[in-house]
């Protein structure tokens, strides 16, 4: 397939024609051919590459499956996209991780990068096989017991240590556990007149902390989950000051929602780490900005009506998040007027594909780049009504009108989707 | 006044809360009587629905909806689908489809009664009977019209301006704190809260007239018109909140000791069941100055005030 994208505007604000043939960017501002698409008012950027996905296959198949999770991820401008570890069974050994690489490839959608979990069983006690993880099909690079902490420090430092033998990456959930049994929403004013059992940032922070500090001795690369608040990103400053190969997410519901949309009790407010303050979210969304926090990963995780039409203690932990991310980052990084499209490239795909190794993604928009593009319409205004194209509707945005529509997502080559509608299998 | 639900302390309004503690004394009346009964909720369906085990408050309830003649049904989490693990949504459905008009929920999770309230499941009335560890409303509509009733006598109007009540204990984990703090407040009183730090958070402090970590120190200070006893459950005591039983019944206790420095008409008050010889020791819950067994009795006229205002009926029908 040959087209050229016309007169699309580049994240520096200039306007050209990009042309690309089969799976690669031909020429950026060179001669049309091939089917001519009118790109006039659309920003291109390369697509966007996901950290923090849960796409619940094998195990939780009625929350999501590797397909329907492809779609939502399409949807949303993703090209690529890193399942969490977190199945039934877990992703802690070759198989698994194959099993899902394989499900993404058949689904066609976006390229499905597994990550691997750190421990057997997420149960935080002895390593997984992660070099066999490694050494498959599916070449992990970033390990994982998301969901739960490596809260034991000697098998974190080990498992720091061990991802060197091929330049690894442990990926931190970082809530020390004693600190938050039955933590139910951040703790505070709020979570004291609710009566709902507090999450306090210093469960976070003093794992970040202790983590940056294990990095450092270790030499070895941390990534930081979804990092809540403000105290997480002064200790990131910190390491980062001081040399240690530390990079951080922020999800884009801690850059928009706060803590007091749990008044409503509504569960789809309930996620793991929690809402919190409105100076946390100010605090996130400078950190973007100034490079303390290095991407943007949705954490979008699917659950069932009945894991969320409950009450509030027993209701799952988790929202979707991969069609709305671009959206919240636009409007924290470019109508907010303190940033730019050029940071939100970084944040969304340049970065993440950088921190996993994804050499196809996140490439510079030019000559013998894959052709991976996400295609924005800035102007447009998408009032969220649903779930989307994802198989669950835990949707925090309902009724939100955000800025930015995805308007054509492009994978090596192939319209996933166009003019908004998902294309047929890519 | 017509109220739809009551979920929370913060529901009522002051001009609300006097009505009810109006009708509370009214009610108690009726309880003098020797045909105890009132036909306002003849022919609705109450259904008492209990997550948790609870012996005072469901026969509270239950008492309270048959002296209104109301058709009375007890669903408890043992023996019932509940405990087959059917979900709220489902069994309050089922509860509706059998034309339940009002549903009095006792729950362990904070919030609950307030999901139920703002769901579509269903239709009718939700008393909230205790979430978890957020509000108990009625009890702290009780215990205001315990207040009124020990320190003025028959009062029609009254509220509790410039009361002095001291709330003690495990503030934290407490329902009955939040929804008492939160309503005699809102009737004027002064609420001072006394916890050690580890059950006493800095947000319900701020809320308070003064906050204390020394029993002590706070008899010294102020002027009690009445001291609330909180129980202390027994999963605190092992979850390092304070050190040991002894330690807190050392600190944070009612003794006769400390009795003695309150103002010999002080009102004892305590949401029960108590634990003697913890949060509180035989002399002083079995004082004349102890309330508890008045806070049982104007439980039941205290449920039928809100009932009877929930089934729509106007005071001046009494």
């Amino acid at each position: 397939m040959s087209y050229t994208l016309k007169d699309v505007t580049l994240p520096n604000g200039k306007k050209t024609n990009i042309a690309v043939d089969g799976d690669r960017i031909t020429s950026v501002g060179g001669d049309q051919h091939g089917e001519v698409i009118d790109c006039n008012g659309l920003v291109v950027l390369p697509g966007f590459v996901d950290l923090h996905t849960h796409l619940r296959q094998p195990g939780f198949e009625q929350s999501e499956t590797v397909l329907t999770g492809s779609m939502a991820a399409a949807k949303g401008g993703y090209t690529a996209v890193h399942p969490m570890a977190n199945t039934m069974p877990v992703a802690d050994n070759a198989g698994v991780v194959e099993q899902v690489q394989s499900l993404g490839q058949d689904a066609g959608f976006v390229e499905v990068q597994p990550i691997g979990a750190v421990t057997v069983g997420l149960e935080g006690e002895k390593l997984a096989e992660l070099g066999s993880m490694n050494a498959s099909k599916a070449k992990v690079t970033i390990f994982s017991d998301d969901g739960k902490c490596v809260s034991d420090a000697l098998v974190m430092r080990r498992a720091l240590a061990y991802v060197k033998t091929f330049g690894g990456v442990i990926a931190q959930h970082a809530q020390e556990p004693r600190l938050t049994q039955n933590a139910q929403m951040n703790e505070g004013a709020v979570s004291a007149e609710l009566g709902l059992a507090g999450w306090p940032a210093v469960a976070e922070e003093s794992i970040i902390a202790r983590d940056i500090m294990l990095a450092e001795l270790t030499g070895s690369r941390l990534h930081v989950c979804h990092v809540s608040t403000k105290g997480s990103v002064e200790q990131i400053r910190l390491g980062k000051a001081r040399g240690v190969q530390v990079t951080a997410e922020v999800t884009p519901h801690h850059l928009l929602l706060t803590e007091e949309l749990a008044r409503t009790y509504d569960p789809v407010y309930k996620v793991n780490p929690p809402l919190r303050t409105a100076q946390d979210v100010e605090a996130l969304r400078e950190a973007l900005i100034d490079g303390t926090i290095d991407v943007i990963g949705t954490d979008h995780a699917p659950h069932p009506e009945e894991l969320k039409a409950c009450e509030w203690g027993n209701a799952a932990f988790g929202m979707l998040g991969l069609e709305t991310a671009a959206a919240i980052a636009q409007l924290v990084l470019v109508e907010s007027g303190k940033s730019s499209w050029e940071r939100l490239a970084q944040v969304l795909s340049t970065v993440p594909a950088q921190i996993s190794g994804l050499t196809n993604q996140g490439q510079t928009l030019e000559a013998g780049s894959f052709a991976n593009l996400a295609l924005i319409d800035p102007a447009a205004t998408v009032t969220i009504t649903d779930g989307g194209a994802s198989k669950s509707n835990n949707q925090p945005y309902r009724g939100m009108e955000l800025p930015g529509r995805v308007v054509h997502t492009i994978f090596n080559g192939k319209f996933t989707v166009r003019d908004g509608a998902l294309a047929g299998k890519a | 006044m017509i109220l739809k639900h009551l979920v929370s302390a913060n529901d009522l309004t002051k001009e609300q809360a006097i009505a009810l503690l109006d009708t509370t004394a009214e009610m108690s009346s009726v309880n003098d009587r020797e045909v105890k009964k009132l036909p306002v909720l003849r022919g609705k369906t109450v259904v008492n629905l209990f997550y948790e085990d609870s012996t005072r408050t469901r026969v509270s309830f239950e008492v309270a909806e048959k002296r209104l003649s109301a058709d009375v049904i007890n669903v408890s989490a043992k023996g019932s689908s509940v405990s087959k693990g059917e979900s709220l949504k489902d069994t309050v459905q089922t509860l509706a489809a059998i034309s339940a008009d009002i549903v009095v929920m006792r729950h362990g999770s904070s919030g609950a009664a307030h999901t139920l309230a703002s769901s579509d499941w269903f239709a009718g009335s939700v008393i909230n009977a205790g979430d978890g560890t957020h509000e108990h409303p009625t009890q702290a509509l009780l215990d205001a019209y315990t207040l009124r009733n020990r320190l003025f006598g028959e009062a029609p109007g009254k509220d509790l301006s410039g009361v002095n009540v001291a709330i003690v204990g495990d503030i934290a984990h407490s329902r009955v704190a939040r929804s008492n703090l939160i309503l005699l407040k809102t009737l004027g009183a002064k609420v001072h809260l006394i916890a050690p730090p580890t059950l006493l958070p800095k947000a319900l402090a701020a809320g308070a007239t003064s906050s204390y970590h020394n029993f002590d120190t706070a008899i010294e200070d102020q002027d009690f018109d009445a001291v609330m006893m909180l129980r202390v459950q027994s999963e605190r005591m092992h979850a390092a909140f304070f050190p040991s039983e002894a330690e807190y019944s050392r600190l944070w206790g009612l003794n006769r000791e400390r009795l003695e420095r309150l103002k010999p008409e002080v009102l004892v008050m305590h949401p029960g069941p108590m634990n003697r010889g913890l949060e509180i020791d035989s002399y002083c819950a079995d004082s004349p100055n102890s309330t508890v067994l008045d806070q049982v009795r104007n439980g039941v006229s205290a449920r039928m005030a809100v009932l009877y205002h929930l089934a729509g009926a106007d005071r001046s029908s009494l």
